[in-house]
């Protein structure tokens, strides 16, 4: 089975890759690239683990072809903190306890990100149907929710010029 | 003088600190289970059967094996032959040889999804392509699935050689239920004649998934000298050391097993389905060997919690005092016996004061996978049964149905079921909050319904280990052998650093591998903050006392003379009096007063409490669809005491929600060809976080005065009372009693069609 050669950027990072015709993005990242905080909880678009940024929109990185990455833009859980500075989603996850188990995480932190980047003030019902595609089994959202707001408001804070 | 023991308060208990693994964890850092990999490894994939019961006539390999990079395959006939031996696996003892059964079948398959053949290659499509190339034949066998059709005497039987245990009188003939118990007290039946008011109804529910997120995946390499390095995620390492040493039949000593962070387990991951499939893979590759499973592989494959039908006849006096209890509950295992219909039997009244009871259990095999422990195992079904009977009663006699259980609690003195009194249990201290709160007294508007519900969960103490090692410059390291399912290396710290006087950040937590530290019993049963709390504090004050030593060497004094305080010795007499040592200052010194400090602490306690929860929800339910969403959930718990609220309060929401998923979506759907409809999350409908409101979590907090800081379990309660709860709540916004889970929106809808 002959391999496709893929170029792309992952994090700022020119990256490539050999990759069969029908593998995923997330095969790729996790196995080829050796970046495993993007996981694997269903395959099938159901969970949002494996949530990535495709060019500035949030996929399912498991229902992308890697060959489709070809010339584009990814994002991805490795590359939301700035440096050992963490990203105020990261801070407020730590900070309300809103992981149990911390394997839906990064797909949660990731989704969360692209929600506040697209609305800084975002109402609860609509933080809890943006992270509709995300499982939890562990916290039962309240914590993630909360967490979600309190980046939100700390978010505009820093965004409100003094 | 030195550990703070049983104060009222705190420096750093009930605080809530980042949890020291958080950063990895919020950077996509940590290495969970599929995470790990190993140089020079090879991918396995597992042949899995697409029949629900068949005879293995034979299985031919010989095609995959001349597949390029194809470097081993493994079928049941490669496992060691095991004569039935039973080990300790925590809450679930478990034959061995039905588990190695379990990993790869042998003779027969007995479930759609049970493992009989493995390959080992240089690729995942490679691996794949092989299984393509195994010629199984199969002689197909009739199947059962249904608990009540399993239980007929023409039934399909799983095994020949199954006779029901703990039945009076041996039966004749071999059957598919493996076991029924029974526990009396009293004349019930007497009594339920006698009785102002009785209630009796069945109550039905399919099983249900743990729904974990991080699907069971391993690494194992059988090295050259015939030990074994076992990769993998788990709710216990030294749990999968046993079982695969024994299984394999390799001393224990020579099964090294790395625990990696591991992606919930909720008692799924108490047991092991692909590690001596890898190890065996291994052996023959000579290669470290990776085994996954996809999300299909997990439901199909992996244990569900038991389906049940349970029948229930309650009776009260006029003022609503139980008089009562008739429960005969049958449980669903899969194909082999398992821990949860004690456990059931143990939960079922126990948490009120009933002077006449009879309680039945039955375990009913069927060709469903092997079932596993999930959260509280085999409580909440028989406590949905009784707590909706209890609801129903209370409506009879016009009693609010919070101040029927107010009535009939037990309080500390009164006996379990299983024999010893209560000790200081808080569970009329819930009710009473319970009843106090807003929520219960809210007014509600039409298509509306509030629903309660109260339940128990015995907890567990049980073998732990931990030990405390002084850096040379005084850093704190513990090292405990429980992985961290939920904020544990959190409450670890805190209970050290308030033991030994310190900052919470001077801790390091490390959960070892099976060859660095003593053994500890497997995360679960709500034992960890509480066995391995003891040992870590235990251990802490050990460390204590040595450098209260080294002090009184450095100072010249009486070792009496020398007091623990604030982090730091401090002396008390003689020249030195008032003069102060840092543990750095101590372990700057150590070379010269005694060599390295630390102290290993092993405990098996056995003075754990149970928890108890009472559970208010309201429902509204759309008369146009019969879809039933949760406005507002509010849930109350006798946690002893919090370590870390935060962690407490998110086992309490994480519980309450996989009940309220019991309750209203999650089901397995066999069809009648015996596999399973629904094997995927888009149609195992967990919930969601647009399904639900913010879930309350009111901590009760009663200690136990048996741990230094008063630790009761507080990981499982929280599932149990969330089913009866909710179907109260949809009983009471439709009028129609809600027995039969899961109240999905055809369910109620066609309930409150046939009532109009
Ligand atoms: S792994 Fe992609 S959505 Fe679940
Ligand atoms: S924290 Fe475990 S699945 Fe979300």
């Amino acid at each position: 089975m002959s391999k496709l050669h893929v170029t792309t950027s992952v994090n700022g990072d020119e990256r490539e890759f050999l990759c069969g015709p029908g593998e995923t993005l997330l095969d790729v990242l996790r196995d080829e690239l050796d970046m495993t905080g993007t996981k694997e909880g269903c395959g099938s678009g159901d969970c949002g683990a494996c949530t990535i940024m495709l060019d500035g929109e949030m996929v399912c990185s498991c229902l992308v072809m890697a060959a489709e990455a070809q010339g584009r833009v990814i994002g991805t859980i490795e590359g939301v903190a700035e440096g050992s500075e963490l990203h105020p989603v990261q801070r407020t996850f730590l900070d309300h306890a809103a992981l149990q188990c911390g394997f839906c995480t990064p797909g949660f932190i990731v989704a969360a990100k692209a929600l506040l980047d697209r609305n800084p003030d975002p109402t609860e019902t609509e933080v809890r149907y943006w992270l509709a595609g995300n499982l939890c089994r562990c916290t039962g959202y309240d914590k993630i929710i909360r967490a979600v707001m309190d980046a939100a408001a700390e978010l505009r804070q820093e965004r409100t010029p003094a | 003088m030195n550990a703070p023991e049983k104060k009222d308060s705190f420096r750093l208990v009930g605080t809530r600190p980042v949890r020291p693994d958080g950063v990895e964890k919020v950077t996509g850092k940590a290495v969970f289970g599929p995470d790990y990999k190993a140089a020079n490894m090879l991918q396995g994939a597992i042949l899995r059967s697409p029949h629900p019961h068949a005879r293995i006539r034979s299985v031919d390999t010989k095609k995959a094996a001349a597949l390029p990079g194809v470097k081993a395959i493994v079928t049941g006939d490669d496992f060691p032959n095991l004569e039935d031996a039973v080990v300790q696996m925590g809450e679930a003892a478990g034959n061995i040889a039905d588990l190695a059964r379990n990993c790869m079948a042998v003779g027969k398959v007995l479930y759609e999804g049970h493992a009989l053949a493995a390959v080992a290659a240089t690729s995942e499509a490679i691996a794949q392509e092989a299984l393509g190339l195994i010629d199984v034949d199969y002689e197909v066998l009739p199947h059962v699935t249904g608990i009540l059709d399993a239980m007929r005497e023409d039934a399909p039987l799983l095994y020949e050689d199954n006779f029901t245990k703990g039945l009076d009188e041996k039966p004749e003939k071999p059957s598919n239920v493996s076991m029924r118990i029974q526990q009396t007290q009293g004349d019930t039946e007497a009594a339920l004649k006698s009785a102002a008011a009785t209630v009796t109804a069945r109550y039905t529910m399919p099983p249900v998934h743990q729904g974990y997120i991080e699907p069971h995946a391993c690494v194992v390499t059988w090295k050259a000298d015939g030990k074994l390095d076992v990769w993998c995620s788990s709710q216990g390492a030294f749990n999968v050391r046993s079982l695969v040493a024994t299984i394999l039949n390799v001393e224990m000593g020579h099964v090294r097993v790395m625990p990696l962070e591991i992606g919930g387990g909720f008692g799924g991951k108490t047991t092991i389905y692909l590690e001596p499939v890898a190890a065996l893979l291994s052996k023959k590759a000579g290669r470290p060997v990776r085994l996954t499973m996809d999300r299909a592989d997990v439901f199909r494959a992996s244990g569900p919690a038991p389906g049940a039908v349970v029948d229930v006849s309650l009776g009260a006096d006029a003022e609503g005092k139980l008089v009562a209890a008739d429960v005969e509950f049958r449980y669903s295992a899969g194909t082999s016996p398992g821990n949860e219909t004690h456990a059931g039997l143990i939960s079922s009244v126990g948490h009120y004061r009933i002077a006449n009871f009879r309680v039945t259990g039955w375990e009913v095999l069927s060709n469903m996978p092997k079932h596993a422990a999930y959260r509280a195992p085999g409580a909440p079904q028989v406590n949905f049964a009784l707590e909706s009977a209890l609801n129903d009663l209370a409506a009879k006699l016009g009693i609010d149905p919070l101040d029927m259980r107010i009535k009939n609690a037990v309080v500390p003195g009164d006996m379990t079921m299983h024999g010893t009194p209560y000790g200081e249990i808080g569970l009329l201290e819930c009710l009473e909050a319970a009843k106090a709160h807003p929520h219960y007294s809210a007014s509600l508007g039409p298509n509306q319904g509030r629903g309660i519900a109260c339940s128990y969960w015995v907890n567990y103490g049980g073998p732990s280990t931990a030990s405390v090692a002084i850096g040379e410059d005084g850093s704190v390291m513990v090292i405990e052998g429980n992985p961290d399912i939920g904020g544990s290396r959190a409450s670890m710290a805190i209970m050290a650093a308030e033991t030994l006087g310190i900052d919470y950040d001077n801790v390091t937590v490390t959960i070892a591998d099976t060859g660095s530290v003593g053994y500890s019993m497997l995360t679960g049963g709500s034992r960890t903050t509480f066995a391995t709390g003891k040992a870590v504090i235990e251990a802490a004050q050990t460390v204590i006392d040595i450098m209260r030593a080294r002090a009184a060497k450095l100072w010249g004094c009486s070792v009496d003379d020398v007091a623990w305080s604030d982090g730091e010795a401090r002396c008390t007499g003689g020249e030195k009096a008032g003069e102060t040592l840092s543990i750095g200052n101590i372990a700057a010194k150590a070379d010269s007063t005694g060599g390295p400090i630390s102290a290993e602490s092993s405990v098996n306690p056995n003075d754990f409490l149970p928890g108890f929860a009472v559970h208010i929800c309201d429902v509204d339910v759309d008369p146009e669809t019969g879809h039933a969403s949760i406005g507002r959930y509010t849930a109350f718990q006798d946690v002893g005491r919090a370590i870390h609220p935060s962690y407490v309060e998110g086992q309490m929401q994480g519980g309450a929600v996989q009940g309220i998923g019991w309750a209203l979506n999650e089901a397995y759907l066999y069809n009648e060809d015996g596999k399973l409809d629904n094997p995927g999350f888009l149609d195992y409908r967990m919930p969601v976080a647009s399904d639900l409101p913010m879930i309350d979590a009111v901590m009760i907090e009663k200690p136990n005065p048996a741990h230094p800081y008063g630790v009761k379990g507080v990981g499982e309660v929280p599932i149990v009372p969330p089913l009866a709860t909710v179907a109260h709540a949809v009983s009471n916004a439709t009028g129609s009693p809600m027995r039969d889970l899961p109240l999905t929106p055809d369910r109620i809808y066609g309930l409150m069609q046939s009532k109009a």
